[in-house]
């Protein structure tokens, strides 16, 4: 009987164990398994970030993008070539003729100094690359770098899955790729990074309390300040951060080490760059770091004195007259500081992000430039695209399962966010705050639902299991008929998700190729036949300045165009993009708004030799000299009061057409730019001089030039170059 | 070196000096036909010679001679012997050898004398015929030197009439080719005739020896006069099958220089007109099955350039990034790479490199070329072989994976025209063992970045060995292991749970009670076992303080467990009761059911539990 019985059973037992070994087996992988996936998603995030940012490579060629970046770049090749003694006292007579400029002393050097230690070390592994491939290569591998930090952040705030998904996210999100194509080589392609990172260790040493941790941050810290000025927003959140715990009650020692360790580290670390200097003991703006420094020791000793006493009213009374001392010899420490000038007060910038009406009135030449604009809806959705939506959701998560962490991706998200809304610039400090808070949303959302998929499908295993065994069990159908609702609605909420994602994903990739990987310096425009023309007259003009021009030949032209000049044409500036000295910006738009004989002195005065403008009016680009000429008069008023806006509008109304304001028409940039195009039909049907940038006929047609003859325009008239005649001789 | 060779040919000169000043005037010239080739900057002089000995002496060496203005700019010179079998292309035979000489005492200054060595004297009465090629550059004078933009360009140039030789000539005339274009003036003197764009002068007769007839051109000429002040060429080796040639050049405009105001609207309207003497493409001739062809400058790529080519020659159009007026100077960049077999050949052991040794851009005076042979690492015993002279030197690369550096043989020729494009080679000694040194240096590489990373995940590194953080991660290790432990216990017990339970199904199926009393002996002593196993786990863990945090959650799990397994027990014991009281399905199941609920829900709780457990 037993062998008769054995033999059926046997093999269906044998089979059983097998199966159920396997999961067995299985699960002693899990572990190994879930590393083995995590660390491939890591790697394959890591590729996907450095290629997806290679669009402008593809479209364009390796070349550095934009204005910055081509003095980050000649900088950068300086170091190389020179070494680092060199380049940190490096007096730079190209720009800010007659001035010059103290390069050591006025940059950030950690991107330049990344860039070389990349280089060196590419060299030493035996490959002879360009130094231009590396500052090309620099953004995106930095890229890559934070959405690997990403991953490490996320897990600390969240969980492995959440770091996953936001590594996924910031991998390819436009608000950073915007900042991080391959070439564009700017200070933020590394210090979204450094951001990041000294965030993320910061966080870590907060919850460990770990002085290892803190001291990592400092160094972030340190990082971060050598390549951004945007560090100020670390200098000021963190201690937000702090006093926010503290008013909570979250205060502990943890927190204590892990700020005051960052804290004084850090700002002994920052002092080492010059640019910074001693800014973090006497600019306003990092005052509110060491406020909260002092706020942490009174808060420490208080808690100390309240472990020694256990008298609470002893201890009530206690409590008051520090904190009465404290405040009151902060507030006086303030106000001397302040009145004697040793604390400077907040600048410009800082009160432009604060408030973002103060550029428009005081400072002209910030409001000028378009990344520093308030921030339009539609640019929040081309960013951030879905994660516009899934912000509050993680918003909400992080309120759920509140904890140290999640107060600071909080308040980090919160705080970028309005500074994002500030300036357009500015979101691409809030993408990782916004890709992480995201991540947690969509980590916690398809956990949640993959749960109660799953959990589905183990119970009907089961009582699949048991309808075999028994007959239809009641008990069992009312379970089951509360389910399936359940979990159908899960599997769409997860397919939804999904589509949500892969939308994301797609819209992703396009605006990458299609918006942010333009290098800006050559344009690209569809012909009349489909096909793509190219217009290089930039590099065109600059390569014939760089060969067909005196090696001493000063340049003049509006700031936009200096590090662009200097770095391709090879020659002198009058001004550039480091705008340092307004007076002097105020003296070139003074030069190009006023009258050709008034302009030639103030021209002679700063030894120009050329004038260089940009000029759309044929191709119809139009982000050319014309339509900036207004912030020009602007600032160039702001400082010499002889140039009065008015004078160039016509009923309040900017017009170039014969309803024009005569001082419009005859002044330096008008006559330059529409030198002889008066006699050029530029589209058929149209009259001679018909402008395409902004559609109408010009009001000047007779332009004579008396001090100044046309020494070069380019083929699609873009960049046109004059040449300052020497003064005529008296007899 | 260069002494010795400067006493060798000073030496040389010597020996011939004394012979010469008897063979001067033994040899007559009985014709010559001149022709000047005007139509490009490059001024080329074709001269057919009749040469005839008069003396009774073998003659074994012809003199030539140019004036001293001319002889500086000469770039190119060639004599070769014309068989006499009708009209023989220049370029056919081989080119005589020639050498430069100090001028006889008995000859005018400011004379440059070069001597053809003859590859057999000439007897008494005998005669042959010599065609000689002269290449100048820089010798058509822009006259005016500046215009503007509106004007033509205007050259001038200045030669005798007559043949400037050393020995009388019977019967001469010469031919000036021009471009078709206007001709401003010229020396009219006698027998002079201009037929469409050809000036001619003579027939002359019985001149003698060293006469001159100065005479001037002054024409038109808007061909390109495209000068490179420099142009380093660099051919790369790789002998994993490509040549890389990679040319800088240093362009400018050698013309009439530009002045006053360029206007765009005026050279768009009418390039030919407003504009003529500028030039806006250049054409390079690269060798066939050129392929990657760029073209790019110090700023980036220059998108302006077509490529064109078939099975005898690949074509690229460049067009600068603007049109070159009158000393505008222009650098750019172009590179392509080369099939390795058309151009690396072996003899004997040795490699060698043979290519063309000017630029491949038509029409071309080069002011200083230079061309560098990069050869593989580990190259030896590098000799190059020029047809013509050039100053030689040595220098080391760096490129990609070096270690010691690449050979380079450098080659520096100055005033080099489109002649010079002969073939030179460089021979050298490769292994070809050494070509696998690179990929295995990667190879290698990588592979040690993979055993330093499999080092560092597998040893300790750690400091200290007794700081607390230390033993706390050593015993937090242990706990995991621990809780692992307990984890696999449990699931076990779960798999011994499912046997009991596929018994109770044989049973419903069979009916076998025995089968299934047995199954349930089984498990029994089993999970009694189990439960022991778990003891020593759960007491680590309870004596742990790392531990303490995960304990709750292991106690739960144990404690559901053991539940789950009484009323897994209670239910089986009912079944099997039932059904020795040989009662019906319905009434089984009812009597199981309050059971069943507890199982299912005791199970699932287990489960997350599990989970839980494991995610630690």
């Amino acid at each position: 009987m037993a062998v008769t019985t054995s033999t059926p059973t046997s093999p269906p037992s044998m089979a059983q164990d097998l199966l159920n070994s396997l999961p067995k087996t299985l699960k002693l992988k899990t572990k190994q398994q879930e590393l083995l996936i995590r660390v491939t998603t890591l790697g394959l995030i890591y590729i996907l970030a450095f290629i997806t940012r290679l669009f402008s490579v593809l479209r364009y060629e390796s070349m550095i993008h934009e204005f910055d970046p081509y003095f980050n770049y000649r900088t950068t090749l300086y170091l190389t070539e020179h070494g680092f003694s060199e380049f940190w006292n490096w007096f730079d007579s190209d720009s800010w003729y007659p001035l010059g400029r103290i390069i050591g002393g006025t940059l950030y050097p950690g991107l330049m100094l990344t860039a070389a230690a990349l280089y060196k070390i590419l060299h030493f592994l035996r490959f002879a690359v360009h130094i231009r491939e590396v500052c090309v290569l620099t953004a995106p591998f930095f890229a890559s770098n934070t959405a690997i930090v990403a991953y490490f952040f996320g897990k600390e705030v969240w969980d492995s899955g959440a770091g996953i998904v936001a590594a996924a996210l910031i991998a390819i999100c436009p608000g950073y790729i915007s900042r991080s194509v391959a070439g564009s080589y700017d200070n933020e392609g590394v210090a979204i990074f450094a951001l990041l990172l000294t965030f993320y260790l910061f966080v870590k040493a907060v919850n460990t309390g770990s002085l290892s941790w803190s001291l990592a941050s400092a160094f972030g810290y340190f990082y971060m300040v050598s390549a951004w000025g945007g560090y100020v927003f670390i200098i000021n959140l963190v201690p937000l951060y702090v006093l926010v715990l503290l008013v909570t009650g979250r205060y502990s020692l943890r927190l204590y080490v892990a700020y005051n360790c960052m804290y004084v580290l850090g700002m002994l670390l920052a002092m080492q760059i010059r640019f910074v200097g001693f800014q973090h003991v006497q600019s306003g703006e990092h005052m509110a770091a060491m406020g909260v420094f002092f706020l942490l020791q009174v808060f420490f000793f208080l808690d100390w004195v309240k472990h020694l006493l256990g008298d609470v009213k002893l201890f009530q009374a206690f409590l008051r007259i520090t904190v009465t001392g404290a405040v009151s010899v902060g507030a006086i420490a303030l106000g001397v500081g302040t009145a004697s000038g040793y604390i400077s007060p907040w600048t410009g910038r800082f009160y432009s992000l604060l408030d973002p009406t103060y550029a428009k009135d005081h400072i002209p030449i910030i409001a000028s430039v378009s990344e520093h604009q308030p921030t339009a809806w539609s640019s929040f959705m081309f960013d951030f695209h879905i994660l516009l939506f899934l912000f509050p959701a993680g918003l909400y998560f992080c309120f759920k399962r509140l904890s140290d962490a999640t107060i600071f991706i909080v308040m980090y998200g919160l705080t970028s966010m309005y500074f994002a809304g500030v300036m357009v610039r500015l979101i691409l400090v809030a993408t990782p705050a916004v890709c992480l808070i995201s991540a947690i949303a969509v980590s916690a959302t398809v956990k949640n639902l993959t749960r109660v998929v799953r959990a589905k499908v183990q119970t009907l295993q089961s009582g699949s299991g048991k309808g075999t065994s028994a007959s239809k069990g009641s008990s069992k159908g009312v379970i089951d008929n509360s389910q399936p609702f359940q979990k159908n609605g899960a599997v769409v909420l997860l397919l939804g998700a999904f589509y949500l994602l892969s939308r994301y994903a797609i819209h992703c990739t396009w605006v990458t190729s299609e918006a942010y990987s333009s290098p800006s310096i050559v344009l690209a425009a569809r012909g009349a036949h489909g096909q793509r023309v190219i217009f290089d007259d930039y590099r065109e003009a600059y390569f014939w300045l760089r060969q067909n021009t005196a090696p001493d030949a000063k340049v003049m032209s509006w700031w936009d165009y200096g590090y662009q000049i200097t770095a391709m044409g090879n020659r002198t500036v009058i001004v550039d993009n480091n705008t340092w000295n307004n007076t002097h910006i105020a003296t070139v738009g003074r030069a190009m708004s006023s009258y050709e004989d008034e302009a030639y002195d103030i021209m002679r005065s700063l030894d120009v030799d050329y004038v260089l403008v940009v000029f759309g009016g044929v191709t119809g680009y139009s982000s050319d000299d014309i339509n900036k000429f207004l912030w020009m008069v602007r600032i160039g008023g702001g400082v010499f009061p002889v140039i009065k806006e008015p004078d160039y509008l016509v009923n309040g109304e900017y017009r170039v057409d014969k309803g024009a304001a005569p001082k419009m028409l005859n002044c330096l940039m008008y006559k330059l730019s529409y030198y002889r195009f008066g006699e050029l039909t530029t589209e058929y049907g149209k009259p001679p001089g018909y402008d395409r940038a902004r559609g109408v006929e010009i009001g000047n047609k007779d332009i004579k030039l008396e001090y100044l003859e046309e020494a070069f325009t380019t083929q699609n008239w873009i960049v046109r170059i004059y040449k300052v005649k020497p003064p005529k001789n008296r007899w | 070196m260069k002494m010795k060779l400067n006493l060798f040919s000073f030496l040389f000169t010597f020996t011939i000096l004394s012979s010469h000043v008897l063979s001067i005037s033994d040899l007559i010239l009985t014709k010559v036909d001149r022709r000047i080739d005007l139509s490009t900057q490059i001024v080329r002089t074709t001269t057919t010679l009749k040469v005839e000995n008069a003396g009774s002496d073998i003659v074994s060496e012809i003199l030539l001679s140019f004036p001293e203005n001319h002889a500086i700019h000469l770039a190119y010179l060639s004599a070769t012997l014309n068989e006499g079998r009708g009209k023989a292309k220049p370029s056919s035979g081989v080119s005589l050898p020639y050498d430069e000489v100090v001028s006889p005492k008995d000859f005018p200054n400011s004379l440059k004398v070069y001597s053809v060595t003859l590859p057999k004297g000439l007897g008494k009465g005998d005669s042959l015929t010599l065609d000689v090629l002269a290449v100048f550059t820089h010798i058509l004078q822009p006259f005016p030197e500046k215009i503007t933009q509106a004007d033509i360009q205007l050259l001038l140039f200045q030669e005798s009439a007559h043949y400037l030789t050393p020995y009388p000539v019977k019967v001469q005339s010469l031919t000036v080719k021009l471009p078709d274009a206007r001709i401003e003036s010229y020396s009219k003197l006698e027998n002079t005739k201009l037929q469409g764009s050809e000036l001619k002068y003579g027939p002359y007769q019985n001149i003698p020896p060293f006469a001159y007839l100065p005479m001037v051109i002054h024409f038109e000429n808007n061909q390109p006069f495209a000068v490179a002040k420099e142009l380093v060429r660099e051919i790369e080796i790789s002998h994993w099958g490509n040549v890389q040639i990679t040319e800088h050049y240093n362009l400018v405009h050698g013309g009439a220089e530009s002045k006053g105001e360029f206007s765009r609207l005026d050279y768009q309207a009418r390039p030919y007109v407003r504009g003529a003497s500028a030039f806006r493409r250049l054409v390079a001739k690269l060798p066939p099955r050129a392929h990657s062809v760029y073209y790019r400058d110090e700023i980036g790529n220059i998108s302006t350039s077509n490529l064109w080519g078939d099975s005898k020659k690949t074509q690229l159009e460049i067009e600068p990034r603007y049109p070159i007026f009158g000393g505008w100077k222009i650098a750019f960049t172009i590179g392509y790479g080369l099939p390795l077999q058309d151009f690396l050949f072996g003899i004997d052991g040795k490699r060698f490199l043979n290519i063309s040794f000017g630029s491949p851009i038509n029409e071309l005076v080069i002011d200083t070329l230079i061309v560098k042979v990069v050869l593989p690492e580990g190259s030896k015993d590098i000799s190059p072989s020029v047809p013509f002279p050039v100053k030689q030197r040595h220098e080391t690369k760096f490129s990609h994976l070096d270690i010691a550096g690449r050979p380079v043989v450098v080659l520096e020729k100055n005033n080099a025209v489109p002649e010079h494009n002969e073939h030179f080679q460089v021979y050298y000694k490769f292994n070809r063992l050494s070509m696998l040194r690179e990929p295995l240096m990667l190879i290698f590489g990588f592979f040690f970045l993979f055993v330093a990373s499999i080092v560092y995940m597998h040893a300790d590194l750690s400091i200290s060995k007794t700081s607390a953080s230390y033993l706390a991660k050593i015993q937090w290790e242990e706990v995991q292991a621990t809780i692992h432990q307990v984890h696999t216990i449990i699931s076990r017990c779960l798999t011994t749970h499912d046997k009991l339970e596929a018994s109770l199904r044989d049973l419903s199926r069979t009916g076998d009670i025995q089968a299934c009393k047995a199954t349930r002996k089984s498990v029994d002593s089993s999970l009694k076992e189990l439960t022991k196993e778990l003891k020593s786990p759960v007491t680590f863990l309870q004596s742990s303080p790392q531990a303490t945090q995960i304990l709750p959650k292991v106690e739960e799990v144990i404690a559901k467990e053991r539940d789950l397994q009484e009323r897994l027990m209670a239910k089986h014991s009912t079944v099997v009761d039932c059904y020795e009281k040989k009662l019906g399905g319905r009434e089984i199941e009812n009597r199981v059911a309050s059971h069943q609920q507890k199982i299912t829900a005791l199970r699932q709780e287990i489960d997350d539990l599990m989970d839980l457990i494991d995610e630690i």
